[in-house]
């Protein structure tokens, strides 16, 4: 018994030397070429990129090999510094936007990739996730945004004789309908999560009120406070949810919203293309998506269509060359039309349209040509100070909805965290 | 000499996994961002940053509300049920003492997303959102938490009250003690000791407590914050909550001021209850 243990232990510890050993020639440059790692957080699109990008790009540069290493999404952040400050990082670094990828940046940790083939197809709010605060330098090639709207079944949309609306007064139309017949939940929502209600219903309906980036760009420049009209109108409207919202809201999740409208219990849920994959698989009626309605008929449209990840070359990697071949790459059109098309609901950031097959994701992406793009409000420098913007706005906004902040203390919380430490022009 | 070789695996093990990182902690509370010295400026934040010092004692206040929930009702339950498994004729009490014992063995995680489903208002058994609301969140978390846990101080109560000779108790019964009257005149005294035991091994688990609330609620604590407690304060601080990225100065600084919370309550309960609690040799 002793003697097969033993035997046993040998053996499995020379398999891991063996394993370890392997692991070694792959990780180098052999004769095969050069492999690139590539560090991200969407673990959930690993197997995407294993079937479907690399092979597409190893087939035009047999030199280069790639592996994706995707590290869970909530350790990405400290995981990847870590790395970075170690020397241990991949060569090409999966981009969060904003001031994560900015303190890398800044950092010595990425490289510029302004002189990119390619980088003139992408335009300002394309860049904005990734460049520095004086606009003179990118450092990640942007990848893809996600665009926010609401979902709707339409099967009861069609047994109450709804029609998707376009004002804020026609959808509180359709959620008295709906609320009225009393066979669907008017909003298949809940304020347990906070995130979805700061990002996709206040970040979402918002920009309709505030006019896009102007109003976006008037706060950075101090010109405009969360007290103005423009800033509580969206937190007012969203204060009268709470009652179209199932029983007990105030505990549900994001994953319980989602299951709740995929069993079609819920007429309509506030959401983003990033929700597409999960309810074409799971849900058995047909799905439509409606854009933010506007305040008042006939007013200009804007859609949250927020730059999501980018990708950029660790500057301390072994392999510079071979990371900007790759780069180039990721900003050509090949690559957006592939990634555009396995990933549907994360749409590429170029400037010339991309045709996805998908139809949901079409219908999001139509938008743009209707209505202006802007960015979540308090994603670019103003979140970077204590209290964050983000964490006020989780609070406030899902406090709005629960009933237990009012709008306008609920903005006036959002101005003063916001002075505490903010000095726009800086 | 060989004293010292035989405690070398342990102390050298503790030393640099416990004491070392301990140590390296408090000394990056000294320390700002980049890693230049500034002395004690950061608890001069922590403490005197209206928008910081908000944040900690409202963490603190919730640690301590969490705890009370373990004091009063943890051990209560957990020494009634030790007591309850020492009856004499209770049948199949190895199968109770296993059941109760088995969620103490759970990962905090299942516990967290099986008590979240149970108390969920769409699919779970109270239409009340009982953690989506400020008043019954963290009232709510601690009893999952006492759930979780009240399998250790029934353990240790049990084996606390079986050692305890029968001739006492018998001598009790012999002088027309009632049932009642022999567990608070006999057993209970003996028992108060190892009340203390488990309430610091509590408090010390308290404080530290993390898991449940983050499983539960998510970095946020939420809703509004209620459920903050020391342990999700320290971890948005350092590690940056959803959006933002963590500020490791800050959260060492945290970190450290819990260290100095859970030593006082340490020093607390020898100096105050130890000495007052009197042991008897049995």
């Amino acid at each position: 018994m002793r003697t097969t243990r033993l035997v046993a232990t040998g053996a499995a510890a020379m398999l891991l030397v063996a394993a370890c050993g392997s692991g070694d020639e792959k990780s180098g440059g052999d004769d095969n070429g050069v492999t690139l790692t590539i560090e991200s957080w969407r673990s959930d699109d690993k197997q995407v990129w294993d079937d479907t990008i690399i092979p597409a790009f190893e087939e035009g540069h047999p030199d280069i090999h790639l592996k994706y290493q995707p590290t869970a999404p909530t350790e990405y952040n400290a995981a990847l510094e870590n790395k970075l400050d170690g020397g241990e990082a991949g060569d090409i670094i999966a981009c969060r936007p904003f001031d994560i990828s900015l303190e890398l940046y800044d950092a010595g940790h990425l490289a510029a990739v302004d002189d990119l083939e390619g980088m003139d197809a992408f335009g300002d709010i394309a860049r904005s996730g990734w460049i520095t605060d004086d606009g003179s330098t990118t450092y990640c090639v942007p990848i893809a945004s996600v665009i926010h709207g609401f979902y709707y079944n339409k099967e009861a949309f069609d047994a109450l004789n709804l029609q998707v609306p376009e004002t804020m007064a026609d959808f509180h139309t359709v959620l008295d309908a709906i609320a009225q017949d009393g066979t669907y939940t008017p909003i298949a929502q809940g304020t347990g999560d906070q995130w979805d209600i700061a990002e996709v219903d206040y970040t979402g309906i918002g920009p309709n009120y505030w006019k896009g980036e102007q109003g976006r760009q008037a706060i950075i420049d101090g010109q405009a406070k969360f007290t103005d009209t423009a800033y509580v109108a969206p937190l007012e409207e969203m204060a009268t949810w709470g009652r179209y919202m199932p029983n007990g809201f105030e505990a549900l999740t994001n994953d319980d919203s989602k299951v709740f409208f995929a069993n079609g219990d819920g007429a309509i849920y506030p959401g983003g293309s990033w929700d597409i994959t999960g309810f074409e698989r799971d849900a058995d009626f047909d799905i439509g998506v409606f854009k933010p309605p506007v305040p008042n008929g006939g007013d200009p449209c804007y859609i949250s269509d927020h730059v999501d990840i980018g990708m950029g070359m660790n500057a301390d990697g072994d392999h510079q060359d071979e990371a900007r071949t790759f780069l180039e790459w990721v900003a050509s059109k090949e690559f957006a039309e592939l990634y555009t098309n396995a990933l549907p609901g994360f749409f590429s950031l170029r400037d010339d349209p991309i045709s996805v097959d998908d139809e949901l994701a079409n219908e999001f992406v139509a938008w743009r040509d209707d209505c202006e793009s802007t960015i979540r409000l308090p994603s670019q420098k103003l979140n970077r100070g204590e209290p964050a913007l983000w964490d006020e706005l989780y609070e406030v906004s899902s406090d709005v909805v629960n009933g237990t902040l009012t709008p306008a203390d609920g903005a006036q919380r959002l101005q003063e965290g916001l002075d505490a430490w903010y000095t726009p022009g800086e | 000499m060989r004293a010292l070789v035989f405690c070398a695996p342990a102390l050298i093990l503790y030393t640099t996994f416990m004491v070392w990182p301990l140590l390296q902690s408090l000394r990056f509370a000294l320390l700002d961002r980049t890693g230049e010295w500034v002395g004690l400026d950061n608890f001069r934040t922590l403490f005197g940053d209206p928008l910081w010092s908000h944040r900690f004692w409202r963490a603190l206040r919730q640690n301590m509300v969490f705890f009370l929930f373990h004091c009063l009702v943890q051990n209560p339950v957990g020494l009634g049920l030790a007591a309850l498994l020492t009856v004499q004729r209770l049948r199949g009490a190895n199968i109770y003492r296993t059941l109760i014992f088995v969620p103490t063995a759970l990962s905090v995680v299942i516990v967290g997303f099986a008590w979240r489903l149970i108390l969920s208002p769409l699919w779970g058994i109270v239409e009340t959102p009982l953690l989506g609301r400020t008043s019954t969140a963290l009232p709510t978390l601690s009893l999952i938490s006492v759930w979780q846990w009240v399998g250790i101080p029934m353990i240790f109560f049990y084996a606390t009250l079986i050692s305890i000779p029968h001739e006492l108790i018998d001598a009790s019964r012999v002088d027309g003690a009632s049932a009642w009257r022999t567990f608070w005149r006999v057993s209970f005294p003996l028992v108060l000791p190892m009340l203390g035991v488990i309430t610091v091994v509590t408090y010390i688990a308290n404080m530290n407590a993390f898991d449940l609330v983050f499983t539960v609620q998510g970095v946020q604590a939420g809703p509004s914050s209620s459920t903050d407690l020391l342990g999700t304060l320290f971890y948005r601080t350092a590690y940056g909550s959803v959006q933002g990225g963590g500020d490791r100065a800050m959260g060492a600084t945290v970190a450290s001021a819990t260290f100095g919370v859970i030593l006082v309550g340490l020093l607390v309960f020898f100096l105050g209850w130890r000495r007052r609690v009197r042991t008897y040799q049995l």
